[in-house]
């Protein structure tokens, strides 16, 4: 059925979502109107939508998405009558919803009031109680200083959690196991919640030991029908942003009767505070217990919105869309909506997980969706939601996330085998991302198990990512086969280019291109059969089918239809002969004569790096502070500096310890990667 | 009776002379392939390098390689060189054989006997390969690691190095010459490498015609070998190297991949290989890839790796005068020649060593028969009293000259801007090109529009001039007036160049536009 009210929607947000939204808005018939900064000018959602106006001035969020006033101005130039807020930015800005009322401008989403009541942590979580819904034991208020927070937590019981009391997604949340790190805790998350939502006021609470994360996603509409979908789980987090979210929870969907408890629950709020359109009720689930207290409910649609879509085969969009314009929800989903199979989705930062997930920009030289995904479409087995396109650039302005990888399959299995396939079918080229870190969860017992918790990175990657691990770890018969394949590149690599192809043995080198791990490999045979000596062990592969479409045209390489690698559009490493990415991580890989590599071992490696005569800023962003001041000492794993970008504060440390000598940039410069920002005293 | 016991005595006796020759050339033959011994062996590969066998192995293709003058040795008696240390091959390999089963000329100094040092035997070997190469048409490839002249034969050693470069000359533009220096090469060794074509350093090596010790002693100068003339001074401030690598392995193994695009000479074919690439791809990205702000930069060799065939560029002397690209690429298989300006680099201005770097690869890809594809983003010449006093006008004549006096298919690309006399030099409809194309973002004028405001309109206040700079370049920042003159043969779609460019390559294949006859041409060196 048509919309009867809504004719042409302005999209207040920039993109995957936006063209998410747009993509739904079309499909109902809808206009769409797409507002961009002044570096989104020739982003992929302005050329997506009918129309594109620049909103507001310059390229920082604050005086382009987030000024109100502007996007409220391009709603009236541009005739649009309904504005879909997306996520962050305006979305849970209730002073916002209620302007658009009072223009006459339907907000796709909840009444204002309803913003409100759920904005607040502590007026939130007062509401909930009285909902009836499960609440944390904490502290009911805002604490006013750090002695105050020390004197709460001490009454809770550690450890505790410092949270901005209009927090969310993760950011202005900070967890304290002693009195010392609840006062150092206390500054920082201060800090932090007056940067990022413009309110410092902190709550504490108790911190569950064993907690999961998991959301019960609704939509509700204005004649009281709230329709409850499967739920969510988004453990695998960092630093409280999620990673790698699923649909449904492997825990709650062995507990059919805590579903039903904590749906109830989500409608029970929904229905308090008089909830229309989509919204999700965040809840933590004791693991040890099986207990569910409520954590904060997001009056929006979230990031990971399209894993309930796949298991329910439903456009959480085009229902936003529908209640908005005034329609009642279908029958069938008032109430619980049944999951039907598993998916799992992988969300692809432009960060380096090997490096601490600092955040990377630069311009894509190379880029192509996994095969016979399709874009923005909720009932696709593989769905990819991407804000870039090939050759886009990603800057430090905005949310580093280039795109979500959405698959689905008859059960979790499945899914997850769907999902590892597509990305290691994901062409990304240009800069760093973690598309190899989340292939690797995706292929973590742990993870597979599906039995963790929120604390999944921290306990499984202590140290961070080590690319390296990804080849160390690889079953010798899984690597054997890939030296095959590599074999077989390098053939068609040579025929095309009309170079000769050595008879006889070849001793084949896989090299991580960002880390240390080299693996040797003497290979005999060809066209599919062939002997491997690896670490002193024979394997017989049989390489079933091969196939490299069309050899440096294309990046893909097949094995027994499955991708086994990726040709990629970089140099490798000097003395290597290909550029290749495995399961996502970048691997350099030598194909050589047995003499020739008998003559390597004469070669002297490459001179080694001094030591760092200075902090380079690791990535863009903005110098916040300076963490010490010329002369003084500091110590190994102490702060330096702490750079803002992408909205996070990053604190640069000591890698040894060292005396600062000179400052090289002032508080609040931009700093480019690899900047020199201070240099130490060098002791000869 | 007598004369047939003489006969027989000869004959029993002729037999045994027969083995005895056989088991000296035996012996000979084994000292040859020993070299230097073992000892200088190791103390050469704890160095870090390989052997001039070893080499030979590296770069040919496997048991490709047919030595000549294994056995040829010195005749020098001086200064201890007596004729019982007269080691057979005199201090370099030579012969040839195939690299992609393509036949090459090659010599390998060893520097295991008498440190590779040059003497009159050695040249002699050097150039009867040299000369074979030339009549047969085929590629020279020089390994250098050697001592410089062996002092004991005086004047023989310099003979045998002017024998070499009248070699170098003779060849010059007939059959493509490249040099590997791999370990010292000093003194006057250094110009038969500078007069190849291309020529590749690992960092195990160093040139320079006065070593750290007399340049101590002259200029009171103190520099180490490697600071003042390692592979990578040479590759980024002399401009002398074209490739520096870690080491032996690498350096030979880009020796093969350059030789792939190479023809092996002048009026032989280039070694086309089957399209594997699809013509007809238009990559969407290139429409997007200039950014609206016309001062900022953006990756040229991102714009001409979406153009070219996939995985086909192999740029050269990337990091000196890296304000131009140039490399070799493939279009439909094709082998073409790529000068780019990299806006990257001093806003890819044109600078005196830039000029220089392209003038010589234009040349050379003019002498043989490999067509120019050329990407254009030039704000002009670079400004300053440095460039004009170290000769800007003389070097940048260069370029202008070599692209004037080429007559291989000349196809040109202009992306954005291409300013002043930049814009005549680089390729343009004016100089003959047969296929000049500028993208709609492109900007053809004498110069900038600020720029040109502030001459035209002087004295006027600055919003008037904001206004005038405005006008020109509604006026001439854009390829309109250039497109109406057929200055630019069509304002192309930036994702359709690759296409086009394709089927303008086909239809010149076989393009005749020879220069007109002299003896040779006079431009600015």
């Amino acid at each position: 059925m048509a919309l009867t009210n809504l004719k042409r929607l302005l999209v207040a947000n920039r993109g995957e979502i936006a063209c998410r939204v747009m993509n739904s808005a079309r499909a109902l018939g809808l206009d769409t109107v797409a507002v961009h900064s002044e570096a989104d000018a020739r982003a992929k959602h302005v050329k997506y939508a009918d129309e594109a106006v620049q909103v507001g001035s310059g390229s920082a969020a604050t005086t382009s998405y987030l000024d109100a006033d502007a996007v409220l101005e391009a709603a009236r130039a541009t005739g649009a009558d309904c504005i879909h807020p997306g996520y962050g930015f305006l979305s849970e800005n209730a002073a916002f919803a209620r302007r658009c009322a009072e223009a006459g401008i339907t907000f796709v989403g909840p009444p204002a009031a309803a913003i409100d009541a759920m904005g607040d942590k502590v007026e939130s979580k007062r509401i909930a109680e009285a909902a009836g819904v499960s609440v944390i034991p904490g502290f009911n208020g805002v604490v006013e200083s750090a002695e105050h927070a020390v004197a709460v937590a001490e009454d809770i019981g550690y450890p505790v959690m410092l949270k901005a009391s209009a927090g969310g997604g993760g950011k202005g949340m900070r967890v304290a196991r002693d009195a010392r790190e609840v006062a150092e805790c206390f500054a920082l998350a201060t800090d932090e919640a007056k940067k990022s939502f413009g309110d410092d006021r902190l709550l504490v609470e108790k911190f569950v030991a064993a907690p999961r994360h998991v959301e019960i996603q609704l939509v509700a509409d204005a004649h009281g029908n709230v329709a409850c979908f499967p739920e969510r789980e988004c453990s695998v987090q960092r630093r409280n942003q999620k990673v790698v979210e699923e649909a449904p929870s492997p825990f709650v969907h062995q507990r059919p009767e805590l579903r039903a408890r904590m749906q109830a629950e989500a409608a029970q709020l929904a229905t308090a505070v008089g909830y229309t359109s989509a919204g999700t009720v965040e809840m933590l689930v004791d693991a040890t217990t099986a207990d569910f207290y409520f954590l904060e409910m997001n009056t929006r649609l979230q990031v990971e919105h399209p894993v309930t879509e796949a298991v329910s085969d439903q456009d959480l969009v085009a229902l936003m869309l529908r209640v908005a314009d005034g329609q009642a929800l279908p029958s069938e989903l008032v109430g619980s909506v049944p999951p039907v199979g598993w998916a799992i989705e992988s969300r692809i930062y432009a960060e380096d997980a090997a490096r601490g997930f600092v955040p990377s920009t630069g311009s894509l030289t190379a880029y192509a969706n996994p095969p016979a995904s399709i874009e923005f479409f909720h009932a696709s087995d593989v769905r990819v939601d991407a804000a870039v396109e090939d050759g886009s650039e990603v800057g430090i302005f905005y949310d580093p996330m280039i795109s979500k990888v959405i698959t689905r399959g008859e059960d979790r299995a499945a899914a997850l085998d769907a999902q590892r396939r597509a990305l290691d079918a994901y062409v990304v080229e240009g800069l760093v991302h973690n598309v190899p870190f989340c292939r690797d969860v995706c292929s973590h017992e742990a993870f597979l198990s599906g039995d963790y918790t929120t604390a999944f990175i921290e306990e499984h990657y202590p140290g961070g990512f080590d690319e390296g691990s990804v080849l160390t770890n690889m079953a010798p018969q899984d690597l054997a086969k890939l030296a095959c394949l590599v074999l077989g590149v390098d053939a068609a690599s040579k025929e095309v280019r009309g170079e000769l192809q050595p008879a006889g043995p070849q001793v084949v080198l896989l090299r991580t291109a960002r880390a240390d791990a080299e693996l040797v490999f003497e290979v005999d045979g060809f066209d599919g059969a062939y002997t491997v000596r690896y670490e002193g062990e024979e394997h017989q592969i049989e390489l079933d089918k091969a196939a490299w479409a069309a050899p440096l045209a294309t990046p893909l390489v097949l094995n027994d239809g499955a991708v086994a690698c990726q040709y990629v559009s970089t140099d490798a490493r000097p003395g290597f002969d290909h550029a290749l990415r495995v399961r996502g991580v970048r691997v350099d890989a030598a194909v050589r004569t047995p003499q020739t590599h008998a003559l390597s071992k004469h070669m002297k490696p490459a001179a080694a790096e001094a030591a760092a005569a200075g902090l380079a800023c690791p990535m863009p962003g903005t110098l916040l502070r300076f963490e010490a001041e010329v002369g003084a000492t500091v110590e190994a794993g102490e702060p330096l500096a702490v750079v803002e970008a992408m909205k996070m504060q990053n604190v640069l440390r000591a890698e040894a310890r060292v005396v600062v000598d000179e400052l090289l940039a002032d508080v609040g410069d931009v700093v480019a990667a690899d900047q020199m920002l201070m240099t130490f005293v060098v002791s000869d | 009776m007598r004369r047939a016991t003489q006969l027989l005595r000869r004959h029993t006796s002729s037999a045994a002379a027969r083995a005895a020759v056989r088991q000296e050339i035996a012996s000979l033959e084994k000292a040859s392939i020993d070299g230097g011994g073992i000892d200088r062996i190791e103390a050469q590969h704890a160095k870090g390098k390989l052997t001039a066998r070893e080499r030979l192995d590296v770069l040919l293709d496997t048991e490709s390689f047919r030595e000549i003058d294994a056995l040829a040795s010195h005749r020098c008696d001086d200064f201890g060189l007596e004729s019982d240390k007269a080691p057979p091959g005199d201090g370099v390999v030579a012969g040839f054989g195939t690299v992609h089963g393509r036949p090459v000329c090659v010599f390998s100094q060893d520097f295991t006997v008498f440190g590779g040092s040059l003497g009159e035997a050695h040249a002699a070997k050097i150039v009867k390969v040299m000369e074979r190469a030339l009549h047969c048409r085929c590629p020279i490839i020089g390994l250098s690691d050697s001592g410089g002249a062996r002092i004991q034969e005086g004047v023989l050693s310099l003979a045998g190095y002017a024998d070499v470069f009248q070699r170098n000359v003779d060849a010059s533009g007939i059959v493509p010459q490249l040099s590997l220096v791999l370990g010292p090469c000093a003194g006057g060794a250094v110009y038969s490498p500078a007069m190849t074509d291309f020529l590749f350093m690992s960092r195990q090596a160093y040139m320079f015609v006065t070593g750290p010790d007399v340049v101590k002693a002259v200029t009171n100068e103190v520099v180490t070998r490697n600071d003042l003339g390692g592979a990578d001074v040479h590759c980024s401030k002399s401009g002398v190297a074209h490739g520096a690598f870690d080491d032996d392995l690498a350096a030979l193994k880009a020796t093969r991949t350059l030789l792939g695009y190479l023809p092996q000479s002048y009026d032989g074919e280039n070694p086309d290989v089957l399209p594997y690439d699809d013509p007809d791809r238009c990559d969407a990205a290139l429409n997007t890839i200039i950014p609206d702000d016309p001062n900022q930069s953006y990756d040229m060799r991102e714009v001409v790796k979406r153009v070219v065939d996939g995985h086909s560029l192999l740029i050269l002397s990337e990091d000196y005068a890296s304000n131009i690209i140039t490399a070799f690429a493939r279009l439909n298989g094709r082998v073409i020649g790529v000068v780019a300006n990299d806006p990257r680099h001093l806003a890819g201005c044109l600078d005196a060593d830039a000029s220089t770097k392209a003038a010589r690869f234009v040349r050379f890809c003019d002498a043989f028969q490999i067509p120019l594809v050329t990407f254009v983003d030039v704000p002009g010449f670079l400004p300053g009293v440095a460039q004009e006093h170290g000769g800007i006008i003389r070097h940048g004549a260069k370029l202008l000259f070599a692209y004037a006096e080429a007559s291989v298919p000349k196809l040109t690309v202009i992306t954005r801007k291409a300013y002043g006399g930049a814009y005549d030099v680089m390729s343009s409809k004016h100089l003959r090109g047969d296929a000049n194309y500028a993208w709609p973002s492109s900007e053809i004028a004498v110069m900038g529009a600020a720029g040109a405001a502030e001459i035209l309109h002087r004295g006027v206040s600055d919003e008037e001039r904001v206004a005038k700079a405005d006008a020109y370049a509604a006026r001439f920042a854009n390829p309109l007036l250039a497109a109406k003159r057929g200055f630019v043969d069509a304002v192309l779609e930036p994702s359709e160049t690759r296409p086009r460019l394709i089927a303008d390559l086909e239809v010149l294949r076989h393009k005749e536009r020879p220069n007109l006859p002299r003896k040779h041409s006079c431009g600015p060196l």
